[in-house]
């Protein structure tokens, strides 16, 4: 199955608000698969919203399974999400399919509950942290005509993580 | 055919520096890259990769009379170096303490032989004037990874000196 062509800014389309998804058809599963083929072929990959390959639907798919030594809730389809609660804030470092050659540090929820629809419109919820919660924010955001350019923070406002509190001498 | 010059400009600080030079430059037919600002000790410093077809020495004419009337130092070198050459970090290292001689040659000598490639650093002297704070901030690549340096340091013996070392993760999504 071929890939989609991920679309880069300044394409408008990562801009716009995207529309939540009324129909659970044949259709809509087809396109999660190439979706998610997408991602899986992007190397390092860890998520990818359908916005990003110019399809302006509420549609994201996050695993972070492949990443070494974290928490994770493994393949998840995320469909209409929306994000129930959030708790703690991390600074840490992202980059985007979408804006290549560039990655920058952006504040997020350390934890988060999201509930959404998956590829066959069942109700899910899950509880992320860490790696996975930020890469859960950062697609969603997608839906939302929003970048990760949109969130950077200095790299000076933040000297130490908030994750070291109270660790002395990691060194 | 286009070149890249590294332009430095330093001088006495004040309002509006980047602005004058950079429409300098935009009017000199400039095109600008990669660029770093930096406000040091109350000192105006910038470095700043400038593509122009033409020589350095054009490139100087073309700052000199904005630089001169702001009082400022310039310097101009070819480079070879280009866009999109960008190296990912994967470790963060911030050092802090009491200030005194020989830390960042200590702590950089360290994580240098073992396997470091510094990136970025930033460094500041917070406090006050009796009794100063070195704080430095580095993010760098290591070539034989995050142990390494942890070991590196924790044989340098320095026990007055904060050393938190964290890994980078960069999230691509």
């Amino acid at each position: 199955m071929a890939s989609l062509e991920i679309i880069t800014y300044p394409d408008e389309r990562l801009k716009q608000v995207a529309q939540p998804v009324e129909r659970f058809d044949e259709a809509l599963r087809r396109f999660v698969e190439r979706l998610e083929q997408t991602m899986r072929d992007a190397p390092g990959g860890v998520g990818i919203a359908a916005p990003q390959v110019g399809h302006l639907f509420r549609i994201a798919i996050v695993d972070v399974s492949s990443r070494p030594k974290i928490a994770c809730n493994g393949r998840m389809v995320l469909i209409n999400p929306e994000i129930l609660s959030w708790e703690g804030m991390v600074k840490g470092r992202e980059g985007c399919m979408s804006v290549p050659d560039f990655t920058g540090n952006v504040v997020r929820a350390e934890c988060i509950t999201v509930s959404a629809l998956d590829e066959t419109g069942r109700q899910r919820e899950y509880r992320c942290t860490g790696y996975e919660a930020r890469a859960v924010q950062h697609e969603i955001d997608h839906l939302d005509g929003l970048l990760f350019l949109d969130r950077l923070v200095s790299r000076r406002t933040d000297l130490f993580p908030r994750k070291n509190y109270g660790s002395r001498k990691s060194a | 055919m286009s070149d890249w010059y590294m332009l430095t400009v330093v001088g006495e600080d004040r309002p509006g520096i980047v602005a004058r030079v950079t429409k300098a430059l935009f009017e000199g037919g400039c095109n600008l890259g990669e660029a770093s600002m930096m406000r040091l000790g109350g000192s105006f410093t910038i470095m700043l990769m400038v593509e122009l077809e033409g020589t350095g020495e054009r490139l100087l004419r073309l700052v000199e009379p904005v630089a001169g009337s702001l009082g400022l130092h310039v310097h101009v070198d070819a480079i070879a170096g280009r866009l999109h050459r960008h190296l990912e970090p994967d470790v963060s290292v911030t050092v802090y303490g009491a200030d005194r001689a020989g830390i960042v040659a200590r702590v950089t000598g360290a994580l240098a032989e073992a396997g470091l490639h510094i990136l970025e650093l930033r460094s500041d002297v917070a406090g006050s004037k009796e009794n100063p704070i070195y704080i430095m901030h580095i993010e760098g690549h290591a070539a034989r990874g995050i142990d390494a340096l942890r070991t590196a340091l924790s044989q340098l013996g320095l026990e007055d000196i904060e050393v938190h070392l964290e890994p980078v993760t960069t999230m691509l999504g």
